[in-house]
């Protein structure tokens, strides 16, 4: 196997009338998707459209994902952008991206014009039903490699510029087979959708569903707000499936939905790399007593997860989830500072060797030569491992334990975020002297230190035009004077301390 | 009420809560919010928001969200 579309296609011979993809209201099915997918091919295959990146920029739909599989089929790779993010960073990733072709909806379309986007784009809808020519389309698998891309997704840059992370065939293939082994994914999963569609999360659903001919609902994400709203929408659908991040499964859990309505048909649970509460997790537990737990644990640059543990013991307060261990075909190298592998009970950073190492940085030979480095323990032949900037060390069990972050990284509600990049957005205000960005990771809390011209609110509604949603702060301080370190270097720690000790 | 408002204003500072009633329809909170509300409700009243009154009806606007919080603190 050699190209991710050959899952679509033995498994449209096969159940060619069962739904693969659907919201609250809209299905389509394998046969739907297949036959759509291969005219979306071929109309951008006919404008000339071969091995370069096709943005699709969509609102988060089954036609998006459909879009997905068109742009394969051109032997190009996509790149999602999602109609929710905010325009300066929409703009940001054209820039670093410069695509030619772009597929869009009405509404995209409409913002498309307004940027003054100079890339030729396509109505999804006008694509769609075009005729298929099957000739041009097997020409083009003919002449596919497994190491060809099959997508871009951006993920925060520390320079306020985000970074296109560039995957094979080959690395997905390895990690959906995998996934779906330590999962246990079949043709009766019916998966519930809750990452959005332009980060790799949304691997773990979209191509088990195409191998195994299971379904997938993509959960309205309004429904995200209303914890019983969501659990009821979950067994109307009979959803047995899950791989949601920690803040999505806590809102249910916290706000004591349970005791009002429990999912029905929910067996198998995944969550993210974030720490899972406790308390919480308990309460999912106790909730769904015979369901598995698993927890997961990897970064974009290695195509998505790469370390899982099942639940297989009581956990108490205080104590944390296990990483665990690498999917098979999978290594995980524990190097401390010096780049010697480290002992049982000893910090080390996280380095990833294998299949699932993606290509790199797209368009950024700089940022990818720092972390996508030879591995230090070979010196015979070229060997690229991937350097997360996590620390973690091994427990008496042999377990994996994620420890922290090496640098100025943070995650919160599931996101990967490089405080740099919201001071870097910040900074491109003209009143901004200076700005630093602190985390309380006890209260899950952002705040924005800064020097300049410009009051709280007014920088506030600027940010918010610009920036993610989970991206921005929600405290912003004007201050006279940055504390500085003996260095002279803008002091963190301190900042960090008053903004946690309110 | 101030110290609700105070909450929300928190969140966006560029929202009229006081004329505003289609907080959740017009999509000015998100699920992020939301969450963010309810802590803070839990912090600074010390009342827990059960899950059947997280509905769309109680975050419409900031004075729906006051009377949920005065009904929960008479119970």
């Amino acid at each position: 196997m050699t190209n991710l579309l050959e899952y679509l296609e033995k498994t449209v011979r096969e159940v060619p009338e069962k739904t693969a993809f659907a919201n609250d209201t809209y299905g389509i099915s394998f046969s739907q998707l297949s036959a759509r997918a291969r005219s979306t091919g071929t109309a951008l295959a006919k404008r000339g459209f071969y091995r370069e990146p096709v943005v699709v920029y969509m609102q988060k739909h089954p036609d998006m994902v459909n879009a997905f599989f068109g742009v394969l089929y051109a032997g190009c790779f996509y790149v999602p952008i999602d109609e929710e993010m905010p325009v300066h960073r929409i703009e940001l990733i054209f820039r670093s991206l410069k695509p030619r072709a772009v597929i869009c909806d009405e509404v995209s379309a409409k913002h498309i014009e307004e940027l003054g986007i100079k890339a030729e784009y396509m109505l999804y809808s006008d694509i769609m039903d075009s005729p298929e020519d099957s000739a041009l389309l097997g020409r083009i698998r003919a002449a596919h490699l497994d190491i060809d891309p099959a997508y871009i997704v951006f993920t925060s840059g520390s320079t306020g510029i985000p970074k296109g992370v560039c995957a094979c065939h080959r690395s997905v293939i390895d990690y959906i087979e995998t996934l779906s082994e330590v999962m246990g994914f079949s043709s009766d999963t019916v998966f519930g959708n809750q990452t959005p569609l332009y980060f790799d999360a949304c691997l773990k659903e979209l191509y088990p569903t195409l191998k195994f001919g299971a379904t997938t609902y993509l959960i309205p994400r309004s429904l995200f707000m209303f914890p019983v709203k969501l659990v009821e929408f979950l067994n109307e659908k009979k959803i047995n499936t899950i791989c949601w991040v920690v803040s999505a499964l806590t809102m249910v859990s916290a706000f004591g939905t349970f005791a009002t309505v429990k999912p029905q048909y929910l067996t198998n649970i995944a969550f993210g790399s974030e720490v899972f509460p406790i308390r919480q997790f308990n309460a999912w537990r106790e909730a769904l007593p015979k369901a598995r737990f698993t927890n997961l644990y990897g970064p974009t640059e290695a195509t998505g997860m790469s370390c899982w543990y099942r639940v297989d013991r009581e956990f108490g307060p205080g104590d944390v989830i296990p990483i665990g261990k690498p999917f098979r075909n999978t290594q995980i190298l524990l190097l401390k500072e010096d780049n010697t592998p480290a002992k049982q009970g000893e910090p080390g950073e996280i380095c990833i060797r294998g299949t699932s190492v993606t290509l790199g940085y797209y368009n950024d030979p700089e940022k990818t030569a720092e972390c996508f480095v030879q591995n230090p323990l070979n010196t015979a032949y070229p060997e690229i491992i991937y350097r997360t900037g996590d620390l973690a060390k091994y427990n008496e069990l042999g377990e994996l334990i994620f420890l922290s972050r090496k640098d100025y990284q943070i995650k919160r509600m599931g996101h990967r975020i490089e405080l740099g990049e919201i001071e870097a957005v910040a900074s491109l205000s003209e009143q901004i002297k200076s700005a630093c960005c602190v985390f309380d990771d006890v209260k899950n809390k952002l705040a924005l230190y800064y020097m300049g011209d410009i009051e709280p609110a007014a920088l506030g509604a600027e940010l918010k035009a610009k920036l993610p949603r989970y991206m921005l702060p929600q405290a912003f301080i004007k201050l006279d004077q940055m504390p500085l370190t003996p260095n002279g270097k803008l002091d963190r720690k301190t900042l960090k301390q008053r903004f946690m000790e309110g | 009420m101030e110290k609700l408002l105070e909450i929300l204003q928190e969140l966006h500072p560029d929202v009229d809560y006081d004329s505003c009633e289609s907080l959740i329809n017009d999509k000015i909170l998100d699920s992020f919010d939301i969450i963010t509300i309810i802590t803070q409700i839990n912090t600074e009243f010390d009342v827990a928001v059960p899950a059947s009154e997280i509905i769309p009806e109680n975050f419409n606007s900031a004075k729906a969200l006051w009377a949920l919080v005065e009904r929960l603190l008479d119970d």
